[in-house]
């Protein structure tokens, strides 16, 4: 299986990642041979195997409900590039 | 041209809990800007989601509510994408195995139809922080406060035909959740949200129209108001040749309108894939008939219980089961009144409704108890004071100015059912007014409402007007 290079760069886009024009096509081909590699696993029969959600098998474990963590906000901000009121600040979102 | 609306709608109903899905961070509402984000809910490397057993036992309630079933097996899966209020760049939601399956919710029409409006399924995930745009020159302020809270979201069926339906849908499910006390349902405080996929069709077509999902319609008026806005928009568009885009539209209850909110070469995709962080959750028959064993009386059984045991009509029996502690005043109110329920309902219907309406209060703030309320119906059937006394006595009541009795007694309002006193006033009434006297014995029978109201006036309202009517008849011949 082969990916564009428009499947290359909306890949970036979606993770947020900067690919130069220049970095395209290499990215294209080794995402293709990952691919690849994968598709092998298609030769398989896995008609009768029920699909797992996760390689262990077993079930979640749950917590009861109890608030346990406390107020650390300040430890949590001494390292955010900007805060201000108690807020996170971040370049605007919205226009 | 004739044209169908078709609604479907998306609700978040924010949980009950007392901690976070996936975190022992405090879900309380109102505190100091991201005082109750952990580092959990701020998504700091490292960090591993553990699963509140809370809000799945709140997420199978509901699910045995709406008849739905509930997978023996679900799993978590992250929803991927960027933006701030989402620390982690991927939302933990359920996306092929969702906990609550198919179910069923019945709505009320208008015309005293019902109609059942299918839920598609309810899911687990986590809600996001907050964004504030203003006042941070040219930046956007983060509250992580939220994130972390855990809602169901609940899916129905394209089911629903007009706005009308949708509110009445949107109501009832309102009503559901807080029955079964795993959402407060407060509105404004965002506990409990709706999203809208509105699309029309030329009436007697089978195929779905192009839909628009509405976001922010956080009012039973607003989901009213932004749906049919929808649909003559689309409408418009329609009629005029052209086709409505699939896109996420956001309504503006200033404007009263819907606008585009992303365009179509934005379109999300989520890339949704297992969350390896959680296991599946299993939930087995035990835990489900746990469960089972702490439902509430529904509303639906709740009403027919109204109807047959106390003989209420089916609108009244509506009203009155509209919440539950609106059903449990009401039947608090008959217990104390010696088993008068359908005076009962008429007085928890209208007056008192009126004013908690009037000093907008919930009928759990009600200055006047249910017992208190109770025991003036009592006074109306032992004939101490006339209905119409009681409306100002409920309003003494209301202003704190003591039980019935004590109003009855303070203010001199206890009902005159003494017929010679009665009769004596009648004497005079008559004696008084001569003309109309003349007028009434020469066949202008009309005039028997002016000699009760002079009667009454003269009583203050205190005379029982059954005998003021008979003794009036008789006097006057």
């Amino acid at each position: 299986m082969s990916l564009s290079h428009d499947d290359v760069r909306k890949i970036a886009h979606l993770a947020r990642l900067a690919v130069s024009d220049a970095d395209v096509d290499a990215y294209a081909r080794s995402l293709s041979s990952i691919l690849d590699f994968v598709e092998q696993m298609e030769a398989v029969k896995t008609d009768h195997v029920a699909p797992m959600a996760h390689p262990q098998d077993t079930a979640q474990r749950l917590r009861d409900d109890v608030v346990s963590e406390a107020d650390q906000r300040e430890r949590f901000q001494s390292i955010a590039p900007a805060v201000e009121a108690g807020l996170y600040l971040v370049p605007k979102v919205i226009e | 041209m004739e044209w169908e609306t078709v609604i479907g709608l998306e609700v978040h109903a924010q949980l009950a809990t007392k901690s976070k899905i996936f975190s022992g961070a405090s879900t309380a509402y109102g505190a100091a800007p991201n005082t109750q984000a952990c580092a959990i809910d701020l998504g700091l490397p490292g960090v591993l989601p553990v699963l509140n057993r809370e809000a799945v036992r709140m997420a199978v309630k509901f699910g045995l509510a709406i008849g739905a079933e509930i997978s023996p097996r679900s799993v978590f899966a992250r929803k991927n994408y960027f933006y701030p209020d989402l620390p982690k760049g991927y939302q933990i939601s359920q996306y092929e195995l969702p906990v609550v399956g198919l179910g069923k919710l019945e709505i009320e029409l208008e015309d005293g139809e019902t109609k059942t409006i299918g839920i598609t399924r309810a899911h687990l995930e986590e809600d996001a922080g907050k964004s504030l745009h203003e006042d941070f020159h040219g930046m956007s302020g983060i509250d992580l406060n939220r994130a972390g809270t855990p809602l169901l979201e609940i899916v129905s069926e394209p089911d629903m035909r007009s706005a009308k339906e949708a509110v009445a849908y949107l109501k009832k499910l309102h009503a559901l959740v807080r029955y079964l006390e795993i959402c407060d349902g407060n509105m404004q405080e965002g506990s409990f949200r709706c999203d809208a996929n509105v699309s029309v069709r030329r009436k007697g077509t089978e195929k779905f129209g192009t839909r628009a999902e509405i976001k922010n319609i956080n009012s039973f008026r607003f989901v009213e108001r932004a749906i049919n806005y929808e649909v003559e928009r689309q409408i418009d568009i329609l009629e005029g040749g052209g086709a409505v885009v699939q896109e996420t539209r956001l309504y503006d209850p200033d404007k009263g309108e819907t606008r585009s909110m992303r365009s179509k070469e934005e379109a999300n995709d989520y890339r949704y894939f297992p969350d390896p962080d959680l296991l599946p959750l299993e939930i087995d028959a035990g835990f489900i008939e746990g469960v089972r064993g702490t439902l509430p009386e529904l509303p639906d059984e709740k009403k027919h219980r109204f109807m047959t045991h106390y003989g209420l009509s089916a609108y009244d029996a509506g009203v009155l089961t509209a919440s539950r502690e609106m059903g449990d005043y009401y039947e608090a109110v008959v217990k104390a009144c010696g088993g008068h329920a359908k005076l009962a309902a008429n007085w928890v219907m209208g007056e008192l409704s009126a004013a908690l309406n009037k000093d907008n209060k919930e009928i759990t703030e009600s200055p006047v108890s249910a017992a208190a309320l109770g025991q003036m119906l009592e006074r109306i059937e032992d004939n101490t004071i006339s209905g119409k006394i009681a409306k100002d006595v409920f309003e003494a009541m209301w202003n704190g100015e003591g039980s019935a009795d004590q109003v009855i007694e303070k203010k001199g309002l206890k009902q005159i059912t003494d017929t010679g006193a009665i009769e004596a006033i009648i004497d005079k009434v008559m004696a008084d007014n001569p003309g109309q006297l003349e007028q009434y014995r020469s066949g202008k029978d009309k005039l028997f409402g002016f000699f009760v109201g002079q009667v009454m006036k003269a009583t203050g309202g205190k005379a029982n007007p059954g005998q003021v009517n008979d003794l009036l008849k008789k006097k006057l011949q």
